[in-house]
């Protein structure tokens, strides 16, 4: 009889402490790799909009002027490609789900204004070296041309 | 002959989520024809092809389903490798394998518990979940998620399983072999599990053919159809016969699924057996995807069918996905005929459908 050997298993269970938990009084622990949000070390980032272009939802936005990063966390579907495609690798994927909310809010990140300056200023350095590096370029292609106006000469 | 009426079951009604619409014509307490419609919940994922590129379909094709999405993932990207000539490493064959076991396992444990469901014995229900939540939480802990993985990408997987976690799965195997024996014997043998299931809606292995059904509701019925067979990822190397039963009944369809469960637990020993020690988990991948490819892979529910056509710019032309559930529903509707209308709920819950995933 299949009864009786239903029977003690359901007759265990009845003594045995609940299977499921009483979230969230009593809270979940994620597992390490648990794919819950994005997180963002903002100072790291370049602005490079590689994420934005990844996202398979369109929910990140990057703006180099302002120095910020931006998501969308409802509209996240927490696939981690962006985090796959940042060559900077500051995005990272971390446990624990985002609270549902009554309305849709775009969470943005700023970067911290040292690194706004620091980075200003590099790329003032960059824009002034492509400037030298242009000059001592057409100084040498008008010394070249100049030598190649000689030699036909001689 | 009685006077013939139509009652509309579904899109919502008390059996299962799953928002299938089919309008009975009854006589009597007899269905004399099922005809269903569909189209309720459309999302419109393949056309947005043209919008998407094609590693981020990736993403958008696991979501097609939320019980077999590790399979979608991994015949589109099976389809986009073949079409770029691309060898995935063999350590990322047999990842994708064990996953695809673990999601058959979840996906036929969820089943069984909603058929105890379905026939009114609660208790076995909650015992089936009860052993679903440990092949959950080996998938949350590798994948980094309950149900969608998202660990497929074209090329390879995303994450390794490591050495401990490898041993995790046996040990949770071995448990879940366990407990499983006991509700086996209830599913199997108990007078009042029988009494619903058994001769209920009995389809030939010949009106299986002529309708084209596949996955375990073909099985059932004696036709031995398997894409396993076909030899996409590990399947190659292990070993296993398809499970067939000749009764084509709900207690068959019963059997098969439960039996399949004890095979995947079987599949999984093995693959964690023959395991490849190599660390390599994806090649790069360059260019785009130009040329077409029809991928065939076995999903909890049957054979789900991937055509994906390229043409050599970062959004592919057209993808189509035809999904188990879409071949299972004219051997559905055959099953209804001429039978009671106390057990339409039961027997649309043994094709173990899946309309979300049908109409994409
Ligand atoms: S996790 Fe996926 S959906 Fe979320 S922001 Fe990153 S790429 Fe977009
Ligand atoms: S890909 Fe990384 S570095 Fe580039 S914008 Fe996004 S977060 Fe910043």
């Amino acid at each position: 009889m299949a009864i009786m050997k239903f029977a003690p298993q359901a007759l265990k269970n009845l003594f045995l402490k609940p299977v499921t938990t009483t979230y969230p009084a009593e809270p979940y622990v994620y597992p390490e790799r648990s794919r819950g949000h994005i997180e963002i070390s903002i100072d790291d980032c370049i602005s490079c909009g590689m994420c934005v272009r990844a996202c398979p939802c369109g929910t990140l936005s990057v703006d180099r002027a302002k120095g910020t990063w931006s998501i969308d966390r409802m509209d996240c579907i927490a696939c981690g490609f962006c985090v796959e495609k940042c060559p900077k690798k500051c995005l990272t994927m971390v446990p624990g789900y985002q609270t549902p909310g009554g309305d849709k809010k775009t969470e943005v990140f700023q970067k911290s204004p040292e690194v706004m300056a620091a980075e200003e200023a590099k790329r003032k350095e960059a824009a002034e070296k492509a400037k030298a590096a242009a000059a001592a370029k057409a100084a040498a292609a008008a010394a070249a041309k100049a030598e190649g106006q000689e030699t036909p000469a001689q | 002959m009685g006077k013939r009426s139509v009652i509309p079951y579904g899109p919502q009604h008390p059996v299962l989520p799953e928002p299938v619409h089919i309008d009975l014509v009854v006589e009597d307490e007899r269905v004399v024809e099922a005809i269903p419609s569909i189209g309720f919940i459309h999302r419109g994922l393949e056309s947005l092809v043209d919008r998407r590129d094609f590693n981020q379909m990736t993403y958008v094709a696991e979501r097609t389903c939320g019980i077999c999405s590790f399979q979608h993932g991994m015949g589109y990207c099976e389809a986009v490798e073949h079409i770029m000539g691309v060898e995935v490493p063999d350590r990322a064959k047999f990842l994708r394998t064990l996953w695809a076991e673990t999601s058959r396992m979840h996906s036929h444990l969820l089943w069984l518990g909603l058929l105890a469901d379905g026939f009114g014995f609660e208790n076995l229900f909650y015992q089936c979940w009860r052993v679903r939540e440990k092949v959950l939480d080996i998938q949350e802990m590798t994948a980094g998620g309950r149900l969608i993985f998202s660990v497929n990408k074209v090329g390879g997987v995303l994450k390794d399983v490591t050495d401990d976690q490898l041993k995790f799965i046996l040990a949770t195997m071995d448990e879940v072999e366990a407990e499983l024996k006991v509700i086996k014997e209830t599913f199997f043998e108990d007078y009042s599990v029988k009494s619903r299931l058994v001769g209920v809606g009995v389809l030939t292995a010949e009106q299986i053919n002529a309708l084209g059904a596949v996955g375990p509701f073909a099985r059932a019925s004696g036709v031995n159809v398997d894409m396993r067979k076909l030899g996409y990822a590990a399947y190659p190397h292990i070993d296993f016969e398809p499970i067939t039963s000749n009764d084509g009944d709900c207690y068959a369809r019963c059997y098969v699924r439960m039996m399949e469960v004890f095979q995947s637990i079987d599949i999984i020993r093995q693959v964690i057996a023959k395991m490849p020690a190599e660390k390599d988990l994806a090649v790069a991948v360059k260019g785009n995807p130009d040329g077409e490819y029809f991928m065939r892979v076995e999903q909890p529910r049957g054979e789900a069918f991937y055509y994906v056509k390229g043409n050599g710019t970062p959004n592919l032309e057209r993808m189509r996905i035809r999904t188990p559930t879409f071949a299972n529903i004219p051997g559905l509707c055959e099953m209804l005929k001429n039978t009671e209308l106390a057990d339409i709920g039961l027997l649309i819950l043994t094709i173990d459908p899946c309309i979300s995933c049908t109409e994409r």
